[in-house]
Parts: structure tokens; C-alpha cells; sequence
């Protein structure tokens, strides 16, 4: 565990980052991993977001899911920050390789480098995939 | 940090996620269930393997349970679930891409 | 060492939970503890007692019962997922006003916020998933 953990109101806080490398509605992953997300808004954490691979998918504007009858989920990547969680991280590689950029998302993130991406990770306490 | 990949690289993407963008310093890299396969000795994944700048693990029941026992790639380590645990509690943490 | 697990998959389709109860058993036999199993998205389905696997197989939902009662270790399924997929504990049918039950002996029911707790509490948190 790191040495230079922040402590508040006698527990430490940890760095949290969940991961985000699956698409949305093709399987459940992105939704559900969404609804931990949320809950982790109440354990005062530091909580970040990572996308990458086909997880840039979540966050891409125009989801409409009318047709196959499942729940849009998308608007919900917005409220996060009325939740706390502002650390939302895409990694630009993987936007390129997809024909996305930044313009295409639906919520404010920080784009950085797969190199830094990698930084970020290393850093974290407990690291959550779906 | 440990990286955990449990696919094979002619499946997924997960290997190719952990090669492009894990921080080499400080880091292993555990190959488990199908992505053991990612350590076949004269496969399209072996120079990759080798270039990780990390060391590489593979775990040794799911390399006997698949037959490849005498098809690994040189420079690989093997570790029973035991040498998981230690790769574990040996890394200040861990992330598994799935 | 104190570790929990985050199980994502169901038995027999994928090898997750196989490798997550070899792992817990490794462990324990290292002398760490395991605080929690979490249990996610199709991975509530280890949970439930109405398994009957072939009598050559190995029988993955009692293999944790035993497991947990022996080394005293907290399975949590969490209640969203489990509501989904149709796991149900005695108290829940009883609130949605269904005719059975179904969880296993040992594990619980419970809310999403007992990962991020396993997160905090624990020196390590593996995740077992596709």
C-alpha cells in the first residue's frame, strides 16, 4: 500500500479506478460496472474512470436505444459529476483507432496519451475492470 | 503493478491493451486460463512476448490443463496458484483486463 | 495479507470462479485471509443451491459453501444482479412476492456498496471475469 495515503475522518482514502475496455448494450458490463460507479460516489474515494479499447464506445454521443428496448444509459456519464466523479480518462490511441475524437463524446474527459493512461493506472490503489 | 490477462491474443484484445499501455517499471505481467496461450512458442504473439519490457508469467495448471507444456516459448515463468497469490501480495496492486 | 474477490462470471460457462476458488485456496493455504467474494453481473449465479452438476464435475456452488464455512469468509451476491437473474434469498422473495428461493448456504445478499468496501478494507482486490 502507498505510503502517501490521504487520511480523512480517521479512514484512509484509496485510489479507485474503474475500467471501462467493453461496449455498451452488447453485453452488461457497462451498465452495471456504471451503477458500482455510482455507489463508490458514497464512500468519499478517489474515484476515477478509465476508458480504453472499445470502452470509448460508452461515452459516444447519439445512443438511441428505442429500437432494441433496453435502457439508455448514456445520459448517466453526465450526472456523474453532480456525484463527485470528474476523473473521467480516455485514451487518445484508442479514439483514433476507432475514427472518434473528443468532439464525439458525450461528456467532458480528459484525453491523454496510452503511456499515460498507464501512469494513472500504476498509481491506483484497487483497480476494477468489467 | 501485476497485469492479469485471461484470453488468448487470437481471441482478444486484451493482451495487445496491457503491451500498449501498462508502465514497464515495476510491472509482471500473468498469464492465465486462455491467455496462457499467448506464451506457444513459435506463435505470432512470442516476439511481442518477448518485447514487453516486463516479466511474464504464466500459470502453470492452465498450461498443463491446455497441452501446452512442451510448447512454451523461452523466458516465461511458471507459477502454480500459490506463485498467483505471491505475484499478488508481491505488487502494490493489480489489474486484471478483461 | 487481506484480500477480496470479485467474481463476474457464472460456473462452468467461463473458468472465472474456478480460478477465483483456486486462488482463495492458494491463499488461505499461505496463511492470508480472504475478507469477501463479491459476486457480479453473471457471477450471482455461484450462488445459487439449486445446482445439480454431474456427479464426475466438480460442484463449483458447494465448493464455496465449504470453503466459506470453513474459513469464515463473507460471499456476497449483490442484490441489482441478483435481481435480474432471478437469485433470490428468503427475506427478498418474501418482499417481491415470489414463490422460492434460492441461495446457497453461506452466501448473502447485498448491496454494491460491500465491493467498494472489500476495496477499502482489503490489501488487494483480484478480479475474476471474461
Amino acid at each position: 500500500m502507498s505510503d502517501d495515503m490521504d487520511f480523512e475522518e480517521g479512514g484512509a482514502v484509496k485510489k479507485f479506478m474503474f475500467v471501462n475496455r467493453k461496449a455498451p448494450y452488447g453485453t452488461i458490463y457497462a451498465l452495471e460496472g456504471l451503477e458500482v460507479v455510482l455507489i463508490s460516489a458514497a464512500f468519499d474515494q478517489d474515484v476515477s474512470l478509465a476508458f480504453l479499447d472499445d470502452g470509448v464506445f460508452q461515452l459516444v454521443k447519439g445512443q438511441k436505444t428505442d429500437g432494441v428496448e433496453m435502457k439508455n444509459f448514456s445520459p448517466t456519464y453526465r450526472a456523474l459529476e453532480g456525484y463527485d466523479i470528474e476523473k473521467l480518462y480516455v485514451e487518445r490511441e484508442s479514439l483514433e483507432a476507432r475514427g472518434l475524437s473528443e468532439e464525439d463524446l458525450l461528456v467532458d474527459v480528459q484525453v491523454m496519451s496510452a503511456a499515460e493512461m498507464g501512469d494513472m493506472m500504476a498509481q491506483q490503489d484497487v483497480v476494477i475492470s468489467f | 503493478m501485476l497485469h492479469i490477462v485471461n484470453k488468448s491474443p487470437f481471441d482478444t484484445n486484451a493482451l495487445a491493451g496491457v503491451l500498449r499501455v501498462a508502465k514497464k517499471d515495476g510491472a509482471a505481467l500473468l498469464l492465465i486460463e486462455d491467455g496462457v496461450y499467448a506464451a506457444t512458442k513459435n506463435s505470432a504473439t512470442e516476439a511481442s512476448l518477448k518485447a514487453a519490457g516486463m516479466p511474464v508469467y504464466v500459470l502453470q495448471p492452465d498450461v498443463d490443463a491446455r497441452g501446452l507444456q512442451s510448447r512454451l516459448m523461452d523466458g516465461v515463468n511458471m507459477v502454480d496458484y500459490g506463485g498467483f497469490v505471491d505475484l499478488v501480495a508481491g505488487h502494490d496492486n493489480v489489474q486484471s483486463w478483461l | 495479507m487481506k484480500f477480496s474477490i470479485m467474481v463476474s462470471e457464472g460456473p462452468y460457462t467461463h473458468q472465472a470462479t474456478d480460478s477465483a476458488y483456486q486462488f482463495a485456496k492458494a491463499a488461505l493455504a499461505k496463511g492470508h485471509e480472504i475478507m469477501r467474494v463479491f459476486f457480479y453481473h453473471d457471477g450471482v449465479n455461484n450462488g445459487t443451491r439449486l445446482t445439480v452438476p454431474p456427479q464426475d464435475d466438480r460442484h463449483i456452488v458447494n465448493r464455496w459453501s465449504e470453503l466459506a464455512a470453513q474459513h469464515n469468509i463473507d460471499l456476497v451476491i449483490c442484490i441489482a444482479a441478483a435481481q435480474r437473474r432471478g437469485l433470490l434469498d428468503e427475506n427478498e422473495a418474501k418482499r417481491q412476492g415470489k414463490d422460492a428461493n434460492n441461495i446457497a448456504p453461506g452466501f448473502r445478499i447485498s448491496g454494491l456498496g460491500q465491493l467498494v468496501e472489500a476495496g477499502i478494507q482489503s490489501d488487494r482486490l483480484v478480479v475474476f471475469g471474461d
